[in-house]
């Protein structure tokens, strides 16, 4: 399952520093951890997030293990023009999810 | 009703016999014991974690399922509306089943009574997801079990199971969650015990959960066996519990540490 959860004011002045919150469903395996039965838990995370805004890169993150089940990662940006916000999730076994939300600045 | 009414009253006279019964002024949610930055996590619907199960939930509504290939919108409609306030309503007594039954367990009965489907295993995500969306309808509205002379005698049981010291340390649920809340256990504290926010996401689990998986997680506490998924005995602590808690508002899904 991927299913993200996307906050993004709807509308902005330009010049505005605007906060973008981001929550995605993950279980982020360590790797570290163990069954009952004593074999490793194969490492499963989300290992890389980026923010572009129409199509200009604001903001990434490098994820790795110890971070919490369920990202919530949360960082502003500079309300510039009205266009389009795109996430993108990249991580273990092929995780791939990417939303988008769109902003009108006035 | 009015014959209902005056049983509610009679038990509520029998549980005040109990010593350290909370009066209705002093109850609180176990969100009241949190520290800001868990609360303002489950205030936010987009920072709550319980929502991705509510989400999924919202879309496991629609699908069809089953060999009756009904989806749960089939019968129900649009559980916004018809789902509110069931969450605040369980346990409810099943006629066919001649006892009470929780939120879970109406679900899978749904599944397999109705869209002749394997009934969801216990914490699965699935069920998790569904159960948080079926309570989600009800946030904001006050618990309220319905007690009649069915349910009495469950109730009872209910009640007996939390007053009753078990385990290796010798603990009655009791002794913590009406004698001691506001206290400290080690680092934390100690809350009422008020099932207001079930399922709900705790930090420690990184998930969702259950309120029978906290239960578990009490009894392993206490060093006692823990009941199975489903056991009736954790049914009727679940129904005893919401009784306790009757009149104190829904906040599912909510975000405990």
């Amino acid at each position: 399952m991927a299913s993200a959860l996307i906050n993004v004011p709807a509308r902005a002045r330009r010049g505005d520093v605007i906060e973008i919150k981001t929550l995605i469903s993950h279980v982020m395996e360590t790797g570290y951890r163990r069954s009952q039965l004593g074999a490793r838990l194969p490492r499963d995370i989300i290992t890389l997030f980026v923010c572009t805004y129409n199509g200009t890169e604001v903001f990434r993150a490098e994820l790795h293990p110890a971070i919490a089940a369920n990202p919530f990662i949360v960082f502003s940006t500079v309300a510039t023009e009205s266009g389009t916000l795109a996430f993108h999730w990249t991580g273990d076994n092929g995780f791939s999810v990417t939303e988008s939300a769109r902003i009108t600045v006035e | 009703m009015r014959r209902l009414w005056v049983l509610v009253g009679a038990a509520s006279i029998a549980a005040s016999a109990f010593a350290g019964e909370i009066p209705r002024s002093e109850r609180r949610s176990g969100y009241d014991f949190m520290g800001r930055e868990t609360r303002a996590m489950q205030d936010d619907d987009t920072a709550n974690p319980g929502m991705l199960w509510v989400l999924e939930g919202e879309s496991l509504w629609d699908r069809k399922s089953g060999a009756a290939a009904r989806a749960c919108a089939d019968c129900h409609g649009d559980a916004r509306t018809t789902m509110k306030g069931v969450a605040a309503r369980h346990p409810s007594f099943d006629a066919a089943l001649g006892r009470p039954v929780n939120l879970e367990q109406r679900i899978n009965r749904c599944r397999t009574e109705r869209q002749n489907a394997p009934a969801l295993a216990s914490e699965s995500r699935d069920l998790l997801a569904l159960s948080a969306y079926v309570a989600r309808q009800s946030r904001g509205l006050p618990i309220e079990v319905a007690v009649d002379q069915r349910m009495q005698p469950f109730l009872d049981a209910g009640r007996a199971t939390f007053h009753r010291r078990q385990g290796q340390l010798n603990l009655a649920c009791s002794q913590c969650h009406d004698d001691h809340w506001g206290r400290r256990l080690a680092g934390n504290v100690i809350p009422q015990a008020h099932p207001t926010g079930y399922p709900l996401y705790r930090l420690e689990w990184q998930s969702l959960g259950s309120l029978q998986r906290r239960l578990r997680n009490c009894l392993v506490g206490i060093r006692a066996e823990p009941y199975e998924y489903g056991a009736p005995e954790l049914v009727d602590l679940e129904l005893y519990l919401m009784w306790r808690a009757r009149g104190m508002t829904i906040e599912a899904p909510a975000v405990r540490p």
